[in-house]
């Protein structure tokens, strides 16, 4: 393993000659290291750093961060070549058991890098292309898509965390999905994040060309350490015309990660772009995935959930720009806070002049377990259309004694019961997942309330 | 004959407000009990306390099976044998009601895969004419009355209980429904010699339930215990024997 800590030009120059980048993606990074210190947090946003009487190492600070941490062997694309005790993570994580079962490619991240990735032959004869983001960005063939695409919806200067993916991000996957293609099982890619300390900035680009679709799944998890982690992705998904990405994520962080993520969508006429997000475990997240919907009769479905127990704020939500005629969107975001948790659920929607007939509803539920728990809704409606429609509604509301009682009343534990109230609260985020996740999920839901997690 | 329940000088209040005021009476095992009163009488007070509502505060013992179970909690008392057919069951969305039975089973130390579960639900379901189809909806949401009770009976049928307390179990079912539901309820008792306390106002229900014993309650006290005679002056005389 080899780990450089912080952030300095020497190390950004030192990434980008490894991964022999073009010039021109090195010069993204420079602008991104130099933002980096130009731009200050949001005013709104979580403390993130440590304050007088804080334990420093718990709170975030570059300096302290191992920022690119590079496993010492070389990608592969069958999980025998890959080492026993990383095959054996992901085997826990079951990931090699999922591609088996199901999955037309995978690409499985540990630490800084990608260390797996395979496109079963079915995909790839479709023309489909799932690459190491690096290997893309290498290659002559694919030098003009990337470069229109590449930090083009999630530029350096979006914001601070964006600034310093930009200087420092390795490993993600790039995924292109030809015209009128129909990837028929989903596309999968795992980032673990196994060093003490470490930070990931994994990079992930999907392009979907007119009437292509395909189910993406993300997943992340990392081991509990009592420093500091932090996760600063990145994601930009071009939808084209008519086209149908869903993109469903099961995040699973130790409650010592900080996760500052950006996810941002822009979609073409007729397409639609669907996400599917359940935020569990860090310390501190801010995540709202962020689409654009850019042609006429494009439409957006966000449905999430975020889970916040002891000691943690998950800020989370969404936010959509409806920008052209008779698009339409609709935000379901549920959070629930347990054990002085607190879940802070924002949504965005911006009605743009040019949306003629747009139509967008954004709902924010919120379940507080316990009486030291909080949630917040924070809804925004940006309406700039006088012929479109735009609504939302925030609800806070408590386990019901009743439903407890009832469920009591068969013989199932006080435990239990609240487990699955809860569980029944997020069904519509676990029905939108594919079996296997959507148990995953239902356990991780379990472990929380079982105060294991 | 056995006595199964046993409230001893029991009272209970919700809110500090005394609903039953220091009842004794027994009931035996495998028996059947009406339990009727005017409304308000405290009838499902006494539903909710024995099956461990948390909302009512109680005073004296309930002896069930030889050992006080005043102080247990609902799940326990369930695990016990107790089921109660609710007179207004809760709706709790996104959970079915095959995933209830399941982890309920489970509860019960039945540990079964899902499948099997699946199977025992369209026994019950054949049972009671329900469709197959019928478990795997939300628990009790967006149920009507009647479907509501046919899901308690669901329940019931699969958790096998030995002290089967139905409220109010014919509000909101048809006649054919109603006859449906108590013949089922009798074969269940026939095979399992469970005891039945049944609080209704409904007498076809409780002649279908071939009654051993009948209670009447009034104002929160015991006003009289009886046969199905007594059963039988009051669907003549109603209650007004007992005001005063």
């Amino acid at each position: 393993m080899k780990t450089s800590r912080g952030l300095s030009k020497e190390l950004v120059l030192e990434i980008s000659r490894q991964k022999k980048e073009p010039k021109w993606v090195l010069d993204l990074r420079l602008k991104g290291l130099e933002l980096w210190d130009k731009l200050e947090m949001p005013s709104w946003a979580p403390k993130t750093t440590a304050k007088p009487g804080d334990k420093p190492e718990e709170w975030l600070d570059l300096e302290n961060i191992d920022t690119y941490v590079k496993p010492q062997f070389e990608m592969a694309d069958s999980w025998d070549k890959v080492p026993d005790d990383i095959r054996e993570t992901f085997e826990k994580l079951g990931i090699p058991q999922a591609e088996r079962d199901g999955l037309a490619g995978v690409g499985a991240q540990y630490d800084s890098e990608t260390i797996y990735h395979r496109l079963k032959a079915e995909a790839e004869k479709q023309g489909v292309i799932y690459l190491p983001i690096e290997e893309a960005l290498r290659s002559k063939k694919y030098a003009k898509l990337m470069r229109e695409h590449f930090m083009r919806l999630v530029p350096p200067e979006d914001h601070k965390y964006a600034a310093l993916h930009a200087a420092i991000w390795s490993g993600g996957s790039f995924i292109y999905v030809p015209k009128n293609t129909s990837v028929e099982i989903p596309l999968q890619s795992y980032y673990r994040l196994n060093a003490p300390g470490a930070g990931q900035f994994e990079h992930t680009l999907i392009i979907l060309d007119e009437g292509a679709n395909l189910h993406f799944i993300e997943g992340c998890s990392a081991p509990k350490y009592n420093i500091a982690n932090l996760h600063a992705g990145s994601v930009e998904l071009f939808v084209g015309k008519n086209a149908h990405l869903k993109f469903s994520t099961v995040e699973s962080w130790s409650k010592n990660m900080f996760n500052l993520n950006t996810k941002r969508a822009i979609v073409e006429e007729g397409g639609l772009m669907e996400w599917v997000t359940g935020s569990f475990g860090s310390k501190v997240s801010m995540l709202y995935p962020m689409t654009i919907l850019n042609g006429a009769n494009a439409r957006e479905e966000f449905t999430g959930i975020s889970f916040a127990g002891k000691g943690q704020v998950l800020d989370t939500g969404a936010k959509v720009v409806l920008n052209a005629p008779n698009t339409s969107a609709v935000i379901n975001a549920k959070s629930i806070s347990k054990d002085g948790g607190n879940s802070i659920t924002r949504t965005l929607i911006k009605i743009t002049e040019k949306a003629e007939g747009a139509k967008a509803y954004s709902s924010c539920k919120s379940l507080i377990v316990d009486k030291e728990s909080k949630a917040d809704a924070i809804p925004i409606l940006k309406v700039a259309n006088k012929d479109s429609e735009a609504a939302h509604e925030a609800s806070v509301g408590k386990i019901s004694e009743e439903a407890v009682f009832y469920l009591k009343s068969r013989g199932i534990s006080d435990e239990e019961a609240r487990s699955m109230i809860v569980r029944g609260f997020v069904s519509e985020v676990s029905k939108e997942l594919p079996v296997e996740y959507a148990m995953e999920m239902n356990e991780l839901i379990k472990l929380e309330m079982e105060g294991l997690a | 004959m056995e006595k199964i329940l046993e409230l001893v000088n029991f009272s209970a209040s919700a809110d500090k407000h005394e609903i039953i005021s220091d009842i004794s009476f027994s009931i035996n095992k495998g028996e059947t009990v009406a339990l009727l009163g005017p409304n308000g009488a405290g009838k499902s007070t006494i539903a909710a306390a024995i099956s461990g509502n948390p909302n009512y505060k109680t005073k004296g013992q309930i002896i069930y099976d030889g050992k006080d179970i005043s102080k247990l909690s609902a799940d326990k008392r369930a695990k016990l044998g107790i089921f109660c057919s609710m007179q207004n069951p809760t709706e709790i969305p996104g959970i079915s009601t095959v995933e209830t039975l399941r982890i309920a089973l489970e509860a019960k130390g039945q540990k079964l895969a899902l499948p099997a579960v699946k199977v025992l639900i369209s026994e019950a379901c054949e049972k009671l004419k329900l469709s197959p189809f019928f478990a795997k909806r939300e628990l009790n949401v967006g149920l009507s009355g009647g479907e509501k009770k046919y899901n308690e009976m669901l329940q019931l049928l699969i958790l096998k209980p030995d002290f089967i307390i139905l409220d109010e179990l014919d509000s909101g079912l048809d006649v054919d429904a109603s006859d449906t539901i108590s013949r089922e309820l009798a074969n269940y008792q026939k095979e399992s010699d469970a005891t039945i306390l049944v609080i209704t106002h409904n007498f076809r229900i409780l002649d279908k339930l071939k009654v051993d014993k009948t209670i009447i309650l009034n104002h929160g006290k015991l006003a009289e215990i009886g046969d199905k005679k007594l059963l039988q002056k009051i669907q003549e005389k109603g209650f007004c024997n007992y005001e005063n």
